[in-house]
């Protein structure tokens, strides 16, 4: 059980580390963007407020929503209900968000642990970035080659087929990459790349048409900018892994 | 050689408890990803939004 709890500290630091620097890229890269997307989203589902006001097309009417400070000329974009109005309601978005990359980065490092102690193989911070690296392809790369990062209020297949694609690709890029990197049969290196091709050769699940309110340009943007902040959140939480996960195997730092 | 002495020595006392640390670390680690990322209910689904967003988990 000892050995277990340090494992678990060790992924505690790590995760608590790169969730805390994702938390910080994030604020400056998708954060601002989705907020922006959100917009969009909600003139995809139902406009908001006040249906009736729309109907006479006088040019300047200065009717009074319900939401007061929307009163624009035209019917266009209302900001939707989850954006922030005051100050008190973006700290708690903040810190919400906040809690989610450290339970990320917890979560993820917990599994690079485990699988660092279950190889055995020798670690240390630069070893780590390795692993991060192939936590990367795996938990990022894979799965966004057929589910693009995606923004509030993008048109997209059914939520529970996205989840399950996902997660396919993910598993089966991890047990290739296992495959590739530790396997010493040829036969077994094979059937690991066959096996991480295969959610790509059936194909993610897509809606017929691609109908989202977003403009792609922002996509485009946010889909680089996600996977930019995803390959800093995972060199350093891999290399991190690998520092702490190096006392937990109590290695000194000798060539193996 | 001593190197790898030491390691089992001091690392992992046996495999059986390196075995079962590690599954231990793998269920943990997956259920924190499957309630942050994965999970459908309303507050969670809303706490978590922008993190989900952000690592590119299919959110809805």
């Amino acid at each position: 059980m000892t050995l277990f709890r340090r494992l678990f500290v060790a992924a505690l630091v790590a995760g608590v580390l790169s969730g805390t620097a994702a938390s910080v890229v994030q604020r400056v890269t998708t954060v601002p963007l989705i907020l922006e997307a959100e917009r969009y989203e909600v003139v995809t589902t139902s406009p908001p407020v006040a249906p009736t006001q729309l109907t006479p097309a006088a040019p300047a009417h200065a009717g009074h929503d319900g939401a007061g400070h929307a009163a624009h000329p035209a019917p266009v974009r209302e900001l939707g209900e989850a954006v922030p109005e005051t100050a008190e309601e973006a700290f708690q978005r903040l810190w919400l968000t906040v809690a989610t990359n450290l339970l990320v980065g917890i979560g993820y490092a917990l599994l690079v642990a485990g699988a660092m102690l279950l190889v055995r193989a020798p670690v240390d911070a630069r070893r780590g970035l390795v692993w991060g690296l192939g936590g990367f392809i795996a938990f990022a790369l894979a799965p966004a080659t057929g589910l693009p990062p995606e923004l509030p209020g993008m048109g997209g297949a059914e939520l529970e087929a996205r989840q399950i694609w996902w997660l396919a690709a993910a598993f089966c890029a991890t047990a290739g990459l296992f495959a590739v990197a530790f396997a010493r049969n040829r036969l077994v290196v094979a059937a690991g790349v066959v096996v991480a091709a295969l959610p790509h050769l059936v194909g993610a699940p897509h809606p017929e048409s691609a109908a989202g309110a977003v403009p792609p340009e922002m996509a485009a943007r946010f889909a680089v900018l996600s996977l930019g902040t995803a390959a800093l959140f995972w060199a350093l939480l891999g290399s991190a892994c690998g520092a702490m996960m190096q006392r937990v195997l109590g290695r000194p730092d000798e060539e193996a | 050689m001593t190197m790898l002495n030491s390691a089992i020595r001091s690392g992992a006392a046996s495999s059986v408890q390196t075995v079962a640390a590690a599954f231990g670390a793998f269920l943990l680690g997956a259920f924190i990803l499957f309630g942050v990322g994965f999970a459908q209910p309303q507050a969670i689904h809303d706490a978590a939004h922008d993190g989900r967003h952000s690592f590119a988990f299919p959110c809805h």
